[in-house]
C-alpha cells in the first residue's frame, strides 16, 4: 500500500514537471526569436533603446497632447538588482527630457498582482495622468486592469506582456528564447559533439526564465552536447558553488556552464578554482563583476542580455504618442545584444558595482555613475 | 531548591547515554553520499564538505542557545544577510579595512541581540514574534542600504577565512580556514553551554523559567545573553558565507529555519531545557550531509524537495522518540 501510495506521488510529480516544460516549449515563437536575432535593427544608430526590430509602426495622432505632461508608471515592484538598474534608467530618461515632463509617478507592487491592479486603478482615479507605462507582474492577471486603462488614456507596456492588444505598443527586447539561442549556439560553437554542459538555473516555473532554459537545452540537443544536470539555486551564491563542487566531485567532466542568468557566474567559476581546474566556456550576462573575470581569467564567454535599457524606452515611447509621433507598435522588439570578446572591454567600467547591468544604456544618462551606485 | 540538580542532570548524562542520536543520522548519510561516490571519504573531500557546512553549524550552535533558553532566533538569517552585504560595502575592496570592519560587524551583531533579547525579556514580546520583527527590520535595513544590488568587494584576506584552504597539513593533509574557525566556534560554545555555571543557569531558565527566578537565577540577563550569543554566531556565519562565495542579497535566505531543524535533529527540545553542542553541531551537519546526498541523487527538483521534506520529519520524528523512551 505504501510503496503504492509513493509510486503514485512520484508519477504525479513526475507528470508535473513533464507539463511545465511543454508550456515553455513553443517552437513557433523559438522560430520567430531566433530570425529576430538576425534581423537589422531600424532607429538610431548606437542608441538601441530607440531601434526597433521590423514590425510596424502605429499611428497616434489622436493622442496628441500640450504638454509637459505627467508619465505614471505602475511597476511590478524591484524585487532583484535587473529591476533596480531599469528603475533608474527609467528615471535617467526622465531628468534627461525633464523640460518636457511635469511629473513621472511611480507606483510599486511590490511583486504583488492584487497592489498592482489597486495601483493602476488609483492612478486612473487620480486622474492626473497622460499617460500610464505598465510593467506587468503577471500577464494573465494584469490583462483586465489593463483593458480598464486603455479606454481612459493611451498604455504602454513593457518586459513582461498581456493578453490584450490595446495597449497602444507592448516594448520589450527579443525575448527568453533569444536568451537561451544566443548562449547555447555559443557554447555549441566551441565544443565537440559529445562534450558535456552543466546547466545553472534561478527558479523553476518563471516564464522569462523557462523560455531560455528550453531554447537552449534544444540547441543542445541538435549539437549532440550532454546535458548532464539542470540545477536551481534560487540566486544563491552558496548553493550555486556547492552545486558546481558536488558535480565536480562526482568525476564527470565539465566542458561548459550554461547559466539562465549571470548573477552567479563567478561563484560557479569560483568551485572550478577552488578544485583547480581550468575554467570551463561559460555563459553568464552582462553583469560588472563576470565581465571583469571574463576579462583577468581570458575566459572562453558570452554575455547574452535581457538589456535594462528597454526601461528607456516607455519614456521615449509616451512622450512620442503624446506629440502625436507614429510608434512602433502593437509589439515594440528591441534589439537584444550579447557582450561577446571583440566587445568585452567596452562593457567594462570599474567604477560600477559587481551586480550592474552593462547593457543598462546608461553612461549617457545624468547623474551616472553614482545614481547607479558607481564611484 | 531542586533546581540546580535537576538543571545538572543534561550536562552528566550526555556521557551516560554515550552518542548523540545526531552522529548517527550524519553516518548514515555521509554513509549514502560515500556509496554514491567514493572519493567524498577522501579527507580533501570531507574537508571540503566541512568548510561547507561551518556555517550552518555554527548557526545552529548559536541557535541552540536561544532554543535552550525557550525561544527563537528567526532573525539569523538576515543578520548573516546584513553581515555579507555591509562587509561588501564598508571594506569596498580595501584589504586593510578587512579587520576593522569585521569588529564593526561585531558590534552589529551585538546591538541586534540586545535588541532581540531586550524585546523578549523587557517587553515580554514572545521571542518568535519579536525576531521575526527584528529579521524583517534587518532584512529591510540590509536592502535598503544596498539599494536592492550589492556594492563594493571583499578583499582576498576576508574572502580567504571561508575560502581558503591550507594545504600540506599533517595528519588531514588539506585543512580549510573555515573549518578551524568552526572548530574553535564550537568548542567555546560547548564549553560557555556544558561547563560554565552559566550554562546551567541557561538550561534553568529554559526548562521552567519561574523556577529558576525563584532559585534566584538572573533570568532576564541569562534570556538577552543567549540571544546575543546567536547573533553573534550568526556573524560568524556570515563572514564564512561572504568569504566562500562572495557577495549576495541572498546570503542568509531560510537559515534560521535550517539551524532550527539542525538542532531538532541533535535532541534539542523545542522551547527549552534540554539539548548540546554536540547535537546541533551534527544535526547541522546531518542537514549538510542530506543537501548534498540529494544534489548527487541528481532527482528532480521537485521530487528532491519532497524527499528532503520526509527524510528531515523521520529524523526529527526519530530523535524525538528516542528521547521520549530514555526520559
Amino acid at each position: 500500500m505504501q510503496v503504492r501510495s509513493i509510486l503514485a506521488v512520484t508519477l504525479a510529480v513526475a507528470f508535473s514537471t513533464a507539463a511545465y516544460a511543454q508550456e515553455f516549449n513553443d517552437p513557433a515563437e523559438f522560430k520567430k526569436q531566433r530570425e529576430l536575432l538576425s534581423t537589422k535593427a531600424e532607429g538610431p544608430e548606437g542608441k538601441p533603446w530607440e531601434q526597433h526590430l521590423g514590425g510596424a509602426m502605429v499611428d497616434t495622432a489622436k493622442f496628441k497632447k500640450d504638454g509637459p505632461h505627467t508619465i505614471c508608471f505602475s511597476n511590478a515592484g524591484v524585487f532583484n538588482p535587473w529591476r533596480v538598474v531599469g528603475l533608474n534608467n527609467m528615471k535617467g530618461e526622465a531628468a534627461l527630457q525633464k523640460d518636457r515632463i511635469k511629473e513621472l509617478v511611480i507606483l510599486d507592487a511590490e511583486g504583488k498582482d492584487d497592489k498592482q491592479i489597486s495601483d493602476i486603478q488609483s492612478l486612473l482615479d487620480g486622474g492626473k495622468c497622460d499617460v500610464l507605462v505598465v510593467s506587468p507582474t503577471t500577464t494573465a492577471a494584469l490583462t483586465p486592469a489593463v483593458e480598464a486603462a486603455c479606454e481612459k488614456l493611451p498604455v504602454i507596456v513593457f518586459d513582461r506582456g498581456v493578453n490584450t492588444k490595446c495597449p497602444v505598443t507592448y516594448i520589450h527586447p527579443v525575448g527568453g528564447y533569444g536568451f537561451g539561442i544566443t548562449s547555447a549556439e555559443f557554447i555549441a560553437s566551441k565544443l565537440p559533439k559529445g562534450a558535456n554542459v552543466l546547466a545553472i538555473r534561478i527558479v523553476p516555473g518563471v516564464d522569462v526564465l523557462e523560455t531560455r532554459y528550453s531554447a537552449a537545452k534544444s540547441i543542445f540537443d541538435e549539437a549532440g552536447l550532454n546535458v548532464i544536470g539542470s540545477e536551481f539555486t534560487g540566486s544563491d551564491r552558496a548553493k550555486t558553488k556547492s552545486v558546481v563542487e558536488d558535480y565536480i566531485n562526482r568525476g564527470q567532466k565539465i566542458d561548459a556552464v550554461w547559466m539562465d542568468a549571470g548573477d552567479t557566474a563567478t561563484a560557479a567559476l569560483e568551485a572550478f578554482e577552488d578544485a583547480g581546474l581550468p575554467y570551463p566556456v561559460i555563459s553568464g550576462e552582462d553583469q560588472q563583476d563576470f565581465l571583469r573575470k571574463w576579462q583577468k581569467e581570458k575566459l572562453v564567454a558570452i554575455a547574452p542580455s535581457y538589456p535594462t535599457y528597454q526601461w528607456r524606452t516607455p519614456i521615449i515611447a509616451a512622450l512620442d504618442i503624446l506629440d502625436g509621433k507614429p510608434v512602433p507598435g502593437p509589439e515594440w522588439n528591441l534589439p537584444q545584444p550579447a557582450i561577446t570578446q571583440e566587445t568585452l572591454a567596452s562593457y567594462i567600467d570599474e567604477r560600477m558595482p559587481a551586480l550592474h547591468y552593462s547593457l543598462c544604456g546608461c553612461q549617457d544618462l545624468p547623474g551616472y555613475p553614482e545614481q547607479w551606485g558607481g564611484k | 531548591m531542586t533546581a540546580i540538580p535537576d538543571t545538572a542532570r543534561p550536562a552528566r548524562r550526555i556521557p551516560l547515554r554515550g552518542l548523540n542520536f545526531a552522529i548517527a543520522i550524519f553516518v548514515v548519510l555521509y554513509a549514502g553520499i560515500a556509496v554514491l561516490q567514493p572519493n567524498y571519504l577522501e579527507a580533501a573531500l570531507f574537508m571540503n564538505f566541512l568548510r561547507r557546512a561551518a556555517p550552518l553549524a555554527i548557526l545552529a550552535c548559536g541557535q541552540l542557545y536561544v532554543i535552550l533558553s525557550g525561544g527563537f532566533d528567526l532573525s539569523m538569517g538576515a543578520v548573516v544577510t546584513l553581515v555579507v552585504l555591509a562587509a561588501s560595502m564598508l571594506i569596498g575592496g580595501d584589504p586593510e579595512m578587512s579587520w576593522p570592519v569585521i569588529g564593526a560587524l561585531y558590534a552589529m551583531g551585538l546591538a541586534v541581540g540586545l535588541a532581540n533579547g531586550a524585546i523578549v525579556a523587557f517587553l515580554k514580546v514572545p521571542s518568535i514574534i519579536a525576531t521575526l520583527g527584528t529579521m524583517l527590520l534587518v532584512n529591510g535595513l540590509a536592502l535598503a542600504w544596498s539599494g536592492g544590488a550589492p556594492r563594493g568587494d571583499l578583499p582576498d584576506n576576508f574572502r580567504n577565512l571561508g575560502r581558503l584552504v591550507l594545504r600540506d597539513v599533517p595528519l588531514v593533509g588539506t585543512l580549510p580556514v573555515a573549518v578551524i574557525i568552526l572548530a574553535v566556534a564550537t568548542l567555546l560554545m560547548g564549553w560557555g553551554l556544558h561547563r560554565t555555571a552559566y550554562g546551567r543557569r541557561l538550561l534553568a531558565v529554559g526548562d521552567n523559567p519561574r523556577a529558576a527566578e525563584l532559585a534566584g537565577v538572573p533570568v532576564k540577563p541569562t534570556r538577552i545573553s543567549a540571544f546575543v550569543v546567536s547573533a553573534l554566531a550568526a556573524v560568524t556565519a556570515g563572514i564564512l558565507i561572504g568569504g566562500f562565495s562572495g557577495v549576495s542579497v541572498n546570503a542568509g535566505r531560510g537559515l534560521e529555519l535550517q539551524a532550527i531543524a539542525a538542532c531538532v535533529i541533535g535532541g534539542a527540545q523545542l522551547l527549552g531545557g534540554r539539548g548540546s553542542v554536540v547535537g546541533a553541531l551534527f544535526g547541522a551537519l546531518s542537514l549538510f550531509a542530506l543537501f548534498t546526498l540529494l544534489n548527487l541523487l541528481g532527482l528532480p527538483q521537485a521530487l528532491r524537495d519532497s524527499l528532503q521534506g520526509v527524510i528531515l520529519i523521520a529524523a526529527v520524528g526519530a530523535s524525538v522518540l528516542r528521547h521520549r523512551r530514555s526520559t
